[in-house]
């Protein structure tokens, strides 16, 4: 249903270009979407959120400095061998062929790692991915941006820190790293040993096996280990099935911090009351009093154009989270419009270029609607993450609650561990690093 | 000892729970010889109904929103979707592959696996949905007083609601003419059907059957995590109960449950630390498979003899 809304949504503003707008171009955004399958709840509520803002844009504004934006879903269904398929068919879209390709699939962007290169096409992974792609010296074609999961790591230590009353009272504290038994969620054991290291604590590492349905060994083993704090990192239905096996051990939930795939709706909603309390971390916030979702719901909603069927979900954390994608996509083809030109289409590689030059300051999150809803941004050749900020929220049992401002992440022990492992990944491909030095 | 008593006591309620699953595959194994491929999605569609149900029809009749008569409606409602399901099963899938090889009637449940999943998730849409069945999951008091272990009551109250099922079951299976039907049609279709056995309404009767027991499983397992896709993975917890308990006996289920609930509790606390934790997810497939070395036919499975 969404689906075929969005297509005709689509259709309709290609069709008006070509009847009333011959001559205008329109940047065609190629989105590798999941909204049927294992993984459709996340798929529908932030590609839902991302198509209302293209909307909205078009609708108010009449694209980007003028220049339409279409779009073309295709499903990938979370499923790597599909969403190659989808880059090969999407690549060559529109009139200069796909510009950006985000497919919010870890799998799918190690899929598509090599030839993202070869086609010129820029590869945004907000949020997931490649963690040492934010060395854009050797990645230059992919875009960890905002956050990544080693920042967002010591971001969460920062945090229990501040809760403790300082960083030094974390020595001789004991936390549970609950993590799901994939690359993914190992992903953080590294940079939590070495913060265990660095500030005396003491840290256990418990796998839940995919797809996490049955975790109450997991937790009598947190019970009797008895952990002054837990860090979640979960996915899918392992998220409710932690935060309600907690409740039943008696494991204080404001004690359990989450990633950001463990900080939406969809993780709190099946645990029931026994997900009051429980706190996740998020580069975006949830919540529809910003002026952006307002926006949304007065130039789309208000003419029944919205990508949500159910629109109880808008401003809900996977919608704002679209919502966020579609705003990076849109100031990094502004940025590009600086450099190249408004009036036309952009190519993959001016779009890179926009988003290696973004700079999304306070200021500009203003003019957008959008203060306190993401973080400034500003990224560079060096640097594809471009802020490494997250806020905390906390379920109320109705709904989250920000309880912090953004925290930043601890870059001084992040990027050498990034720098390290992306000359490693250059050692191994025979990749030179850019010198950034020469890049403007 | 406190401790390794509340995991193994754990352990087996789980294990009552994965039986719940493992029963729905029984019930149409021993009906018509298929391995039911689709009985996760049908776990999945039988709980996404009745959630959906629960959402529409305060706005269709008026009734109180969470009240108790909107849930049994639902409870109806979804039920009576189970059971068009599971004729509908018999009429378009099943009965035009009747006498064909059981690799032909596997193969088409998983076709049927991909429709069951795409109507449900067409139908109600894809969100994640809570779900509250009125019982708290919290600690038995009397037993977190005395013996200091938590146990949660939730499980306790769902896996006796299992066990009156699998007696209810049971008895329908060894008492009934229709449960000599049953066996019957799952020995030979052929020669039931030459006895005046009516094949087509006997793979209705447990295709409804195993739609309801489905339903159960469904709210049980969705009130624990959520009513969401992932409900189709609770058939891979049944799988390794099938094996051990044998696919064709009901006490098999219930026993295998409880040795793979107890097996796979007892491993992840205790041998899990020194494997690198989240064996869970094999653990009960290797006992299983060593069980197969000993005895391939499962616990009460039949012995399989070919005469040459």
């Amino acid at each position: 249903m969404q689906f075929k809304k969005s297509l005709m949504l689509g259709a309709a503003v290609a069709g008006l270009a070509v009847t009333g707008y011959a001559a205008a171009a329109e940047q065609y955004i190629g989105l590798p979407t999941y909204r049927v399958g294992a993984y459709a709840a996340g798929g529908t509520g932030l590609f839902g959120g991302w198509i209302d803002y293209m909307t909205m844009v078009n609708e108010r504004d009449g694209g980007v400095n003028g220049l339409k934006l279409v779009w073309e879903e295709c499903e990938t269904e979370y499923n790597n061998a599909r969403g190659v398929e989808c880059y090969e068919r999407m690549k060559k879209g529109g009139t200069t062929g796909n510009t950006v390709f985000q497919p919010l699939s870890t799998g799918i962007t190690y899929s598509v790692l090599d030839r993202v290169a070869n086609d010129k096409i820029p590869l945004v992974t907000m949020g997931y991915g490649r963690t040492d792609a934010a060395d854009g010296r050797v990645f230059p074609w992919v875009f960890p941006l905002i956050t990544t999961y080693w920042s967002q790591s010591t971001a969460k230590i920062k945090f229990i820190g501040m809760k403790e009353g300082g960083m030094d009272k974390l020595k001789g504290k004991k936390i549970v790293n609950i993590y799901h038994d994939s690359a993914y969620g190992k992903e953080t054991i590294p940079v939590l040993d070495a913060q265990a290291k660095q500030y005396g604590f003491e840290v256990i590492h418990i796998a839940v096996a995919h797809p996490g349905n049955e975790q109450q060994s997991q937790w009598l083993r947190v019970r009797q280990e008895k952990p002054d704090w837990v860090i979640l990192r979960g996915w899918g239905v392992m998220n409710p099935t932690a935060i309600r096996t907690a409740a039943r051990t008696g494991f204080p939930r404001d004690k359990i911090v989450g990633v950001w795939w463990s900080g939406s709706e969809e993780d709190v909603i099946p645990a029931g009351d026994g997900a009051k309390g429980y706190i996740a971390a998020g580069f975006n916030v949830a919540g529809t009093d910003f002026p952006v979702i307002k926006e949304i719901q007065k130039y789309v909603y208000a003419k029944n154009m919205g990508n949500m069927e159910d629109k109880s979900r808008v401003g809900s954390v996977l919608y704002n989270r679209g919502v966020v994608h579609g705003i990076v996509t849109l100031e990094a083809i502004r940025t590009a419009q600086t450099k190249f030109g408004t009036g036309k289409a952009l190519t993959g590689e001016q779009v890179r270029w926009g988003f290696e030059n973004l700079n999304i300051t306070d200021e500009r999150l203003k003019e957008l609607g959008a203060s306190g809803f993401l973080p400034p941004l500003a990224t560079s050749c060096m640097n594809h993450e471009g802020s490494g900020k997250v806020k905390f929220q906390q379920w109320d049992g109705a709904k989250w609650k920000v309880i912090t401002d953004w925290i930043d992440s601890d870059q001084a022990l992040v990027r050498p561990m990034i720098e390290e492992s992306a000359a490693k990944y250059a050692a191994e491909k025979g990749i030179t690093p850019r010198d950034c030095s020469k890049e403007m | 000892m406190t401790f390794f008593f509340e995991v193994l006591i754990g352990g087996l309620l789980s294990g009552v729970l994965y039986a719940l699953v493992a029963l729905g595959f029984v019930l149409i194994f021993k009906a018509s010889g298929v391995f039911n491929f689709a009985q996760g999605a049908m776990v999945f569609f039988a709980a996404l109904t009745f959630v959906g149900f629960t959402e529409v029809l305060p706005g269709w009749t008026g009734l109180e929103e969470g009240g108790s008569a909107v849930f049994w409606l639902a409870f109806v409602l979804a039920l009576g979707a189970m059971i068009v399901l599971g004729i509908a099963t018999e009429k378009v899938v099943l009965r035009p592959l009747v006498n064909q090889p059981p690799i032909t009637l596997f193969m088409a449940t998983i076709g049927l696996t991909f429709l069951v999943e795409g109507i449900a998730q067409g139908l109600w849409g894809a969100a994640v949905r809570g779900l509250s069945l009125g019982i708290e999951d919290e600690p038995v008091m009397w037993i977190l007083d005395r013996f200091e272990m938590i146990i949660s009551k939730f499980d306790v109250i769902a896996a006796a609601v299992a066990l009156v099922l699998f007696v209810l079951l049971a008895a329908l299976f060894q008492y009934t003419k229709v449960g000599r039907a049953l066996r019957a049609v799952a020995d030979d279709h052929q020669a039931a059907l030459s006895v005046g056995i009516p094949l087509k309404h006997i793979w209705a009767i447990v295709w409804g059957v195993a739609g309801f027991v489905a339903l159960v499983a469904g709210l049980i397992w969705g009130a624990r995590n959520g009513v969401q896709f992932a409900l189709t993975f609770t058939a891979l917890k049944a799988l390794p109960v099938l094996i051990l308990g044998g696919f064709t006996s009901v006490p098999g289920a219930i026993l295998g449950g409880l040795i793979i609930g107890a097996s796979e509790k007892l491993g992840e606390v205790y041998i899990g630390p020194y494997m690198g934790g989240g064996i869970d997810s094999w653990f009960p497939y290797m006992l299983a498979l060593l069980f197969l070395l000993v005895r391939p036919e499962g616990l009460f499975g039949e012995k399989h003899i070919d005469r040459v």
